[in-house]
């Protein structure tokens, strides 16, 4: 670990590196080519690949990601970028019906190799359309697998492993890290993370949280805040894939601490944290000593209103109160 | 275009007899109120855009400036009872419908007094006293939901038109063929007005459409097709009034294609680099409000002290938006679990 870098960056290095790697694997979405990416996560990409493997779509989210399954089928490697995951609703047709089920369907004559990537989750006074952390809905399809990096290293390493991959592989990423900085290894260090493994990004023995994403960012917070004030020590389980997802490593941590609180972005309902709850509470019960804690979004449409948004979204308070009551700080 | 030619010479005129036409038909007064309206859009999006700078407002803001006559124009084809609705670049629309200018800018800024009372910001503006119906920032999205609305007016026999806007980038999502294909089928009076700035955020049409002359898409479902010249407000008028009495008398679909023009980048995070200053330049030759402007004076409807006073005005209008918007409180923390539902059995937690 010898440097920093933004997670943007991360992913551009990914990106060269795989195409480089690979002539099978190739860019596609709106504005990735000319415009260097919505969020120039694509930057250089076009000038060093050229338009055949950097190519700009029309706004067409179901068209545009049925040919990359179509062209995955066919075994190339695409990926392909969604403005944001607000947009890939459109193609939810092609990934749940096809991309999903196409190795099954096909009694396994067929693969899909195809990474579906772009930002998720809210992004900052975006409103009821631009704020949503969709990832339950990739999550819960079998024949999908689903990442979701929090720091630049991991975004790096697991977007190659999400290429390499010969399944289906969504991708999410969010516009707020884009400019985060982190600690990765050297540009020339090669390095994948795999499908399906957590990292404990901080050990601790009074409590676990579970978390992946965006929110991790107000977990460490959290984390500080309780080591800070109330002495309490949290094993910070980032969970990265959310299908599959680790349940070693989380067996592990809770056996440890006996208590876990699972923190995501999004609403409450039917959503990855409920189900990560539903297999913590099932397989470990004999190990807990507090129901396990859930800290996740209002149940409501985002709002635009700056205060509103920050009161709809969890915030590192929210993680706080989470565990001091899983803990039974406040008894 | 040398630097030295002024402005005035270098404009390009309107189509004159579409301006006697309508002097004949909307009068003197109303012409003249459609220009203010043009106007008042373009100095509310100055303070929108400056708002945004300063931070009280936020997220993704699209301004209009540089296609009011779109708005103005079609809107105005438009009876009161008629429907309107919009993408997310409708602060124009939003004005030229009717809506209270403070609050709309209350909804820039989040606050509780906006349109939507703080909960849709600047792309998902509502008011359905004015029959404006949004608001939409889901590229293409809207464009079936307009088709339900011209089926429910139909449906219950009244004779409303719904007007639908919507950008060219919007033609390449497969919702626009369903739902023009079913206003066809079903015949809804529905006009879908193509705002053809040329550039869907940076992609200029003819990188990513097979066809450029999207009236032909109208063709495909046999739909009546209509075209004008997006920078004349009287074109723009006449237009949308033949599609609009076509799809009010036949009961049919039409399609209206403007060609238009963003003076602004596409959002107000991007730099636009992907045109250069002078095709913004060349494009400003048929400013809608300066060629508007010139005929008034040629008309000897306005003097030049007259458009300054208009000016005036609008700005005057923009700025008290602005302080209205900045002095309004922001929403009640409590509000956020309203209107979600109607009627809900659990705690929103
Ligand atoms: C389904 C969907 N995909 C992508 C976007 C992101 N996006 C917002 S506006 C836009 C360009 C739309 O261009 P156009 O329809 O021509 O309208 P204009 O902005 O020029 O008014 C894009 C790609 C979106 N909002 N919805």
């Amino acid at each position: 670990m010898s440097r920093e870098i933004t997670y943007r960056q991360a992913l551009n290095e990914a990106l060269f590196e795989e195409m480089h790697r690979d002539e099978d694997v190739f860019l596609m979405g709106e504005e990735v080519a000319e415009y260097d990416g919505a969020y120039k996560v694509s930057k250089g990409l076009l000038d060093e690949f050229g338009s055949d493997r950097v190519i700009d779509t029309p706004i067409a989210e179901a068209g545009f990601s049925g040919i990359g399954i179509g062209a995955a089928m066919m075994e190339t490697r695409p990926v392909i970028e969604m403005m944001t995951f607000n947009f890939a609703i459109l193609a939810l047709d092609q990934i749940l019906n096809n991309a999903a089920k196409l190795r099954s369907m096909s009694g396994g004559q067929l693969s899909c190799p195809i990474v579906i990537r772009g930002p998720g989750g809210a992004g900052g006074a975006l409103g009821a359309t631009h704020s949503q952390s969709l990832e339950a809905q990739y999550a819960h399809v079998p024949g999908l697998k689903v990442m979701m990096p929090s720091t630049p290293a991991d975004a790096k390493g697991m977007l190659k492993t999400a290429i390499r991959d010969p399944d289906p592989v969504i991708f999410i990423e969010s516009e707020v890290m884009y400019n985060f900085t982190g600690e990765a290894p050297d540009a020339d260090e090669e390095y994948t993370i795999p499908v399906g493994s957590a990292d404990i990004k901080r050990e601790g023995s009074d409590c676990t949280v579970v978390t992946w994403s965006r929110v991790y960012h107000d977990a460490v917070d959290a984390c500080e805040t309780l080591e800070e004030e109330y002495d309490i020590d949290v094993d910070l389980v980032d969970l990265r894939s959310i299908r599959p997802f680790d349940k070693e490593t989380i067996a592990e941590s809770v056996k440890k601490t006996n208590r876990v609180v699972v923190v995501e972005e999004g609403w409450p309902h039917a959503s990855v944290g409920s189900s990560i709850s539903s297999w913590i509470s099932r397989e470990l019960f004999d190990f807990l000593d507090a129901p396990v804690g859930r800290v996740h979004q209002r149940d409501v449409p985002m709002p635009y209103a700056f205060n509103l948004e920050a009161e709809s979204l969890p915030q590192a308070e929210d993680v706080v109160e989470a565990v001091k009551e899983a803990t039974y700080y406040s008894f | 275009m040398s630097d030295n030619e002024s402005e005035n010479e270098t404009l390009m005129a309107l189509k004159a007899e579409l301006g006697d036409q309508a002097l004949e038909e909307l009068g003197e007064e109303k012409v003249v109120s459609m220009y203010k309206d043009m106007v008042r859009i373009r100095r509310f999006e100055d303070q929108a855009g400056r708002a945004y700078q300063q931070k009280k407002v936020k997220g993704f803001c699209h301004l209009y400036t540089g296609q009011e006559a779109c708005a103005v124009g079609a809107i105005n084809a438009l009876r009161d009872d008629d429907n309107v609705i919009a993408a997310y670049r409708e602060h124009g629309h939003a004005l030229a419908r009717g809506l209270d200018p403070d609050r709309v800018m209350a909804e820039l800024f989040g606050k509780a007094a906006g349109v939507t009372n703080g909960k849709g910001g600047s792309m998902h503006l509502f008011n359905v006293d004015k029959n404006f119906y949004g608001g939409w920032a889901i590229v293409g999205g809207h464009l079936p939901v307009a088709a339900g609305m011209a089926f429910a007016t139909e449906y219950r026999d009244l004779d409303e038109v719904t007007m639908c806007f919507f950008g060219e980038g919007s033609i390449h999502q497969g919702v626009f063929h369903e739902a023009a294909n079913m206003a066809e089928v079903y015949d809804l009076p529905v006009v879908f007005v193509i705002e053809d700035n040329r550039y869907a955020m940076g992609t200029e049409l003819s990188r990513v459409s097979a066809v450029t002359d999207l009236k032909k898409k109208a063709k495909a479902y046999d739909m009546k097709a209509f075209g004008a010249d997006g920078q004349d407000m009287f074109d723009v008028w006449s237009t949308s009034k033949d599609a609009v009495d076509y799809a009010r008398n036949e009961s049919r679909p039409a399609l209206i294609h403007l060609d238009t023009y963003r003076y602004k980048g596409h959002s107000m995070t991007d730099p636009a680099t992907y045109r250069d200053k002078d095709e913004v330049a060349d494009e400003q030759r048929r400013d809608p409000i300066q060629r508007m402007s010139n005929w008034l004076v040629d008309q000897e409807i306005m003097a030049d002290d007259d458009l300054s006073e208009i000016d005036e005005a609008a700005k005057e209008m923009a700025s008290d938006a602005v302080d209205f918007a900045d002095q309004a409180d922001f929403p009640d923390l409590d509000s956020l679990t309203d209107d979600v539902y109607v009627d809900w059995p659990w705690e929103i937690r």
